[in-house]
């Protein structure tokens, strides 16, 4: 088993005990819930906004080079520099780059999934920087010195009493169990960061080909101080978030906000062309967009799985997964939780390693309902365990099913079999759970079924008699 | 330039082959091999599937309304400029305010000249500490939105990019012809008014700033403005 299979298996044990986490999770997931439907159900048609959307998505990625090249050139008519990286050591040297070049020594970061991907905050702080997130989630789990919990509630494992405790701890403030004032706490930290931070880093949620427009979706506000006050603005994004048309967004920003946090839409969406424009009075003085590929390409290449690229990072599927309910988002140990996380990671991180991922699902296909641009999540789980068993058999399994069907097809050995096992049955029980028990796997947390008394072919031979 | 030149490369070589259109696992929908959609097909069709709007002024006006108070924004329909004048030195007497933040426009200078405390201009060069310090921002925006109750401005409307989102309230200053139904016609709007040249900041206000963050309990003005009103004459 690999280390991260290992990890996961570890934690996934202990969370479902956790009593008190499930409990909190399901409270936040339910309230949700119940706005995400309230909200759903304004739509004149939300079946057929899924399609829409999803074939828009499709007509991007799949002509990803032909949008890619458009949003660049755009954007760099408007003066933006625009970078490239293949490698996520390449994006880290890029954004270094940036901020040595303007002697910059302190930044200030909203919400960027991409920047978690690369461990950016990591290689900053080592090359002596301060960087600090200013989403509120995020910023409560980088002074925990954690990585997010869920790609859009960063802190959503965390009770307000921890949050407060955290707070007089790290940064000398009066105990309060107020939601409202906890914000407060962190506004006015934070207000001081915006206003005297040389460089802002945001993530983008949708890049506009032909406006050469980037689009950053939020509620707090955060990004648009980011993107206004300091005099640097970098953006890091991965390259598969181009759409073709700013009328796009007529639709992708209301059913990001509805399948994301059960909002009509998000309090802030805003979109940037660039850096400060002749004319206008403030912000930055210069705009950096890095376009990360990191393996992405690697996903586009497997055309049956090539829709996961479609994910617009609403979190949808998170929320309704049975198993991200119980086992919760840190034991994944990726930078995308849930059941896109578990389609896309073996792809950008390896597919041996990160298997274990396909099978932490009930293929229950709530995920994929859930979906809002209709990625065929579950199907992808199968695939993937299909992916990863061809390129590696396992010599046992094989070697089980065969033996499986050589018995199937006989019916003399299936009532062997099953004579054997109602006699095995019975001395189970010396063994049940210990290391001798063949059936441990199951047996550690579940009742084995017992054989019945009666085969059906018995049955049938008494009826008759 | 470089790694510019892997990457179509990597892409190019990926989009050798032909992933399946949306919806051929979903057996109602149903697409075969070789199938095609495309965007300019798909996106006709947005304004049809998204909640409905009604047809006349009032039933939009009442939508926007709606949609505010669900917000939690203020929203007030004003019969006369003077009204508006009005409304905005109550504000100030209420709320104290001793110094305001605009930018100069017909709507913003008229509400402003009733004001007697000091006005910190943004659409010239400003101090960002002077802003901070401003009790609220006063501005006009491009359109106000029924459909989701939204405020649309930008950084040639608004007085740039922080003045709407820096100062604890933010009042916006709409005429009525200004209201939309819906986002597409928002984005047609923007289209037709800036095709060629965009502001470099356009952005949706939808209800004063928020978090759920923790326990996923709704707190108004995370790091934007606590406060949004909108006046509309």
């Amino acid at each position: 088993m690999s280390a991260p299979a290992q990890q996961f298996k570890h934690d996934a044990e202990r969370l479902t005990r956790d009593l008190r986490h499930r409990s909190l999770i399901q409270t936040s997931l339910k309230k949700y819930e119940a706005a995400r439907d309230a909200k759903k159900s304004r739509y004149r048609d939300w079946q057929s906004a899924r399609q829409t959307a999803a074939e828009i998505k499709w007509d991007a990625i799949n002509h990803l080079d032909t949008y890619l090249e458009e949003f660049v050139s755009k954007l760099e008519d408007r003066g933006s520099r625009v970078h490239w990286a293949s490698t996520s050591e390449q994006a880290r040297q890029i954004i270094l780059g940036i901020i040595r070049e303007k002697n910059a020594r302190s930044i200030i970061k909203s919400k960027v999934m991409t920047g978690e991907e690369i461990h950016l905050n990591e290689a900053l702080e080592k090359a002596g920087l301060t960087v600090v997130e200013s989403d509120f989630g995020e910023y409560i789990v980088q002074l925990r010195h954690e990585a997010p919990y869920h790609f859009v509630f960063p802190a959503m494992h965390l009770v307000r009493e921890e949050i407060s405790e955290l707070f007089q701890e790290r940064l000398g403030s009066k105990p309060t169990n107020d939601p409202e004032e906890l914000m407060m706490i962190a506004r006015q930290v934070l207000r001081d960061k915006y206003i005297t931070a040389d460089v802002g880093i945001t993530g983008a949620n949708f890049a506009i080909a032909e406006t050469g427009m980037i689009s950053i979706t939020e509620n707090e506000g955060n990004a648009r101080l980011t993107c206004a006050l300091p005099k640097v603005h970098i953006a890091l994004m991965g390259i598969e978030k181009v759409i073709p048309k700013l009328e796009d967004l007529a639709l992708f920003l209301p059913m990001l906000a509805t399948a994301g946090a059960g909002q009509a839409l998000t309090c802030y969406n805003s979109l940037y062309s660039g850096p400060r424009q002749p004319g206008e009075t403030d912000g930055p003085e210069e705009f950096h967009l890095v376009l990360l590929d990191n393996k992405r390409t690697h996903l586009l290449a497997d055309a049956e799985q090539r829709d996961a690229l479609h994910c617009i990072r609403c979190g949808a599927c998170l929320n309704v997964c049975p198993i991200y309910r119980n086992v919760g988002g840190h034991t994944y140990g990726t930078t995308y939780q849930g059941p896109i996380g578990s389609v896309i990671t073996p792809y950008l991180r390896g597919l041996q390693s990160w298997k274990h991922l396909s099978y932490a699902s009930s293929l229950c296909g709530a995920c994929t309902e859930a979906c809002p641009v209709k990625i065929d999540l579950h199907h992808h789980l199968l695939q993937s365990r299909r992916n990863a068993t061809a390129q590696r058999p396992i010599w046992w399994e094989r070697f089980a099913f065969k033996g499986f069907a050589f018995v199937m097809n006989r019916p003399v050995l299936i009532g062997l079999a099953t004579r054997l096992a109602r006699v095995g049955q019975k001395f189970h029980p010396l063994i049940n759970g210990t290391r001798l028990d063949p059936a441990r796997a199951w047996t550690r947390s579940r009742e084995l079924p017992s054989v019945s008394k009666q085969t059906f072919k018995e049955f049938w031979k008494s009826r008759t008699k | 330039m470089n790694e510019r030149e892997n990457i179509f490369g990597r892409i190019r070589e990926a989009l050798r082959v032909k992933a399946p259109v949306p919806g051929s696992h979903d057996s109602k929908r149903g697409g075969a091999d070789g199938q095609t959609v495309s965007e300019a097909e798909a996106a006709k069709h947005i304004p049809e599937w998204l909640p409905p709007v009604g047809e006349t002024f009032d039933q939009r006006v009442e939508l926007f309304r709606e949609n505010a108070l669900d917000l939690k924004a203020e929203f007030q329909l004003l019969d006369d400029p003077r009204e508006m004048e009005a409304q905005i030195s109550g504000l100030a007497v209420r709320e104290g305010w001793k110094k305001v933040a605009s930018h100069s426009g017909e709507l913003t200078d008229r509400a402003c000249a009733v004001l007697a405390m000091p006005r910190l201009v943004a659409d010239r060069d400003y101090d960002i500490r002077e802003l901070e310090s401003c009790d609220a921002g006063i501005s006009e925006c491009e359109a106000l939105i029924a459909q989701t109750g939204s405020v649309l401005v930008s950084s040639r409307s608004s007085g740039g990019r922080a003045l709407s989102v820096l100062p604890p309230h933010h009042i916006v200053l709409a005429r009525r012809e200004q209201l939309l139904p819906d986002l597409p016609a928002a984005f047609a709007l923007l289209r037709s008014k800036y095709a060629s040249d965009y502001p470099s900041l356009i952005s949706f206000i939808t209800g004063p700033s928020r978090t759920g963050d923790i326990e996923r309990i709704l707190v108004l003005g995370a790091h934007g403005p606590k406060k949004l009103t909108i006046l509309c004459v």
